[in-house]
């Protein structure tokens, strides 16, 4: 057998541990795992080719919705949002996040997945408006922190969809599974393999939300540390 | 019948949109290189099935390497002067959101309208989702434009202006996949799994457990996508030592071992588009920022995955 194809894999680990541009280090590991399997250039261009002719429909959700998105912001969304926010009486970014969370998930449950995302929903609405909420409840917190309340929101839509969408039947993930396995001449119902996730999607929601609990006091012990460094500043000044 | 080609026709007239806007624009500080960037892909989309393959992957190539050595830069763009902007929030207020909501509120509708009557043949019943989504977006565009009273170009300069912040970080999520074919054909996976099923030989049932839920997320990380992992791991180690050997039930071990490869999604840059497109988007500093903040979750839903995976595959 041929190994030198993983040869491709390393030179994506290397690339990514020393940080070179993502961009080359993939178009780099194409092309090695290519002539590692000992195509033809030709032919390696016409694999590349046909696989990115395949995988077109990526790009797709990410690009559609940035026109409106970006009309919207020019009209001032984001502001709109972090306003409307700012009015709803005992919000926090953890209780905001938990309920983004429980309705990504819920609805990526029922097969809704493109109810959320990070073109359409985190960057326009969610983040903002964590964003608001942490600069309301701990004012004059660094960016370092803002972008932190930032990342969380991105992280929180991910894991709601990702472990809300496994436990909807007629989703891709089930039927690659099911069709895997009945090639593997093992028969399994569907319906089983969607019910048997229910119990991780209940931990990954349990979890996440503790955790969004805890970036409510971890906000708190900033603002706290801020609050007692700033006056020893003044007085050495 | 709308089909994807219709989508991606759509998609690539706004693709070769932003690049004529890119060439007309005197100060863009890459007009050339940006420019040509977004007129390869927009080609790729309307005449790719029409090319060559071999001349498609040729523009692949270019295109990664205008990407990867910072041909894609930010134009100027103009704002909407302080006190326009803040006279349309007035005058908008609460209305801003209605197009936003349109996307997923009109996606939904037409799934479920269209999923309901397949008769019509009006949406290609294959790809119901992404065509209501496309649809969707066209709607919510027009609504757009409607309330900000913008002209559809105004839209197309915004369009650019959000691929120019994220930058090469959009090419990256469609690299990945189509790396993702290549290894496939390439034979990587049927490798792994005859170097696992050479090396590993676990009696116990909790280290055959543990070995499947961790071979799970790790080749998930290296692939950035668990669905690419899932038939390499569960033909090497999953059916061999889990349902042959230990008589695990398979429903139980494929739902969880995929959630266990997407414990590994949520640790990888390689799955670009859930980590490090949102960096893009945000404007965050940190490259890994996003897989940061997910990284405690992804650990202890691994760990509570493996317990769960050794008490309920044997009931």
């Amino acid at each position: 057998m041929n190994y030198w194809p993983l040869l491709g894999i390393a030179v994506v680990m290397i690339g990514f541990v020393l940080r070179f541009n993502a961009v080359l280090v993939v178009i780099s590991a194409g092309i090695v795992t290519g002539l590692c399997a000992l195509m033809p250039p030709v032919q390696l261009l016409s694999a590349i080719g046909e696989s990115f002719l395949k995988t077109r429909s990526l790009p797709v959700i990410l690009l559609l919705p940035l026109a409106i998105i970006g009309l919207l912001e020019r009209h001032g969304l984001k502001q709109q949002a972090q306003r409307f926010i700012a009015g709803v009486k005992g919000a926090t970014v953890g209780r905001l996040l938990s309920i983004y969370l429980l309705a990504r998930e819920g609805s990526a449950a029922l097969g809704l997945t493109s109810l959320g995302g990070h073109p359409q929903m985190v960057r326009p609405l969610v983040a903002p408006m964590a964003e608001a909420l942490a600069e309301r409840q701990h004012p004059g917190l660094s960016q370092q922190v803002r972008d932190k309340v930032k990342a969380m929101a991105a992280a929180t839509d991910n894991i709601g969809l990702f472990f809300g969408e496994d436990i909807f039947v007629a989703f891709g993930a089930i039927v690659l599974m099911h069709t895997f396995l009945r090639e593997s001449g093992i028969e399994t119902d569907p319906m089983h393999i969607a019910f048997w996730g229910i119990p991780t999607a209940i931990a990954a929601f349990l979890i996440h939300a503790i955790r969004l609990r805890r970036l409510d006091h971890y906000l708190a012990a900033e603002q706290a540390r801020l609050a007692q460094a700033a006056p020893q500043q003044t007085e050495r000044n | 019948m709308l089909t994807l080609t219709h989508l991606y026709w759509l998609v690539g007239a706004i693709m070769a949109l932003v690049a004529v806007l890119t060439f007309l624009d005197p100060q863009h500080p890459r007009r050339f290189r940006s420019g040509l960037f977004w007129l390869s892909y927009a080609a790729i989309f309307v005449i790719g099935d029409y090319l060559p393959t071999a001349v498609v992957g040729a523009l692949v190539l270019v295109m990664a390497l205008l990407a990867g050595l910072g041909g894609l830069a930010a134009g100027p763009y103009q704002a909407l002067p302080d006190k326009l902007q803040l006279a349309s929030l007035e005058r908008l207020g609460k209305k801003l959101f209605i197009p936003a909501l349109a996307i997923p509120g009109f996606t939904l509708l037409l799934v479920l309208v269209m999923g309901q009557l397949p008769a019509l043949h009006w949406f290609d019943p294959k790809n119901l989702t992404l065509l209501s989504l496309g649809v969707a977006c066209v709607l919510a565009f027009a609504i757009a434009c409607y309330l900000t009273r913008e002209s559809p170009r105004q839209g197309g300069l915004e369009a650019k202006r959000l691929l120019e912040a994220i930058g090469w970080a959009f090419l990256l999520p469609h690299l990945l996949a189509t790396l993702g074919l290549l290894f496939n054909q390439a034979g990587v996976g049927q490798i792994i799994a005859a170097l696992s099923h050479e090396y590993l030989q676990l009696d116990s049932r909790l280290a055959a457990v543990a070995a499947y839920a961790l071979a799970m997320a790790g080749f998930t990380v290296i692939m950035g996508n668990a669905f690419a992992a899932f038939p390499v791991i569960t033909a090497g180690l999953g059916i061999p030592l889990l349902i042959q050997q230990h008589d695990a039930n398979p429903a139980v071990m494929a739902a969880i071992g995929m959630f266990c490869g997407y414990c590994g999604t949520l640790l990888t840059p390689m799955a670009a588009n859930f980590n490090i497109v949102p960096v893009a988007l945000l404007g965050l500093r940190d490259q890994h920022a996003v897989i940061k903040a997910q990284a405690p979750t992804a650990l202890l839903l691994l760990a509570v995955n493996i317990v769960l995976l050794d008490q309920l595959a044997f009931l």
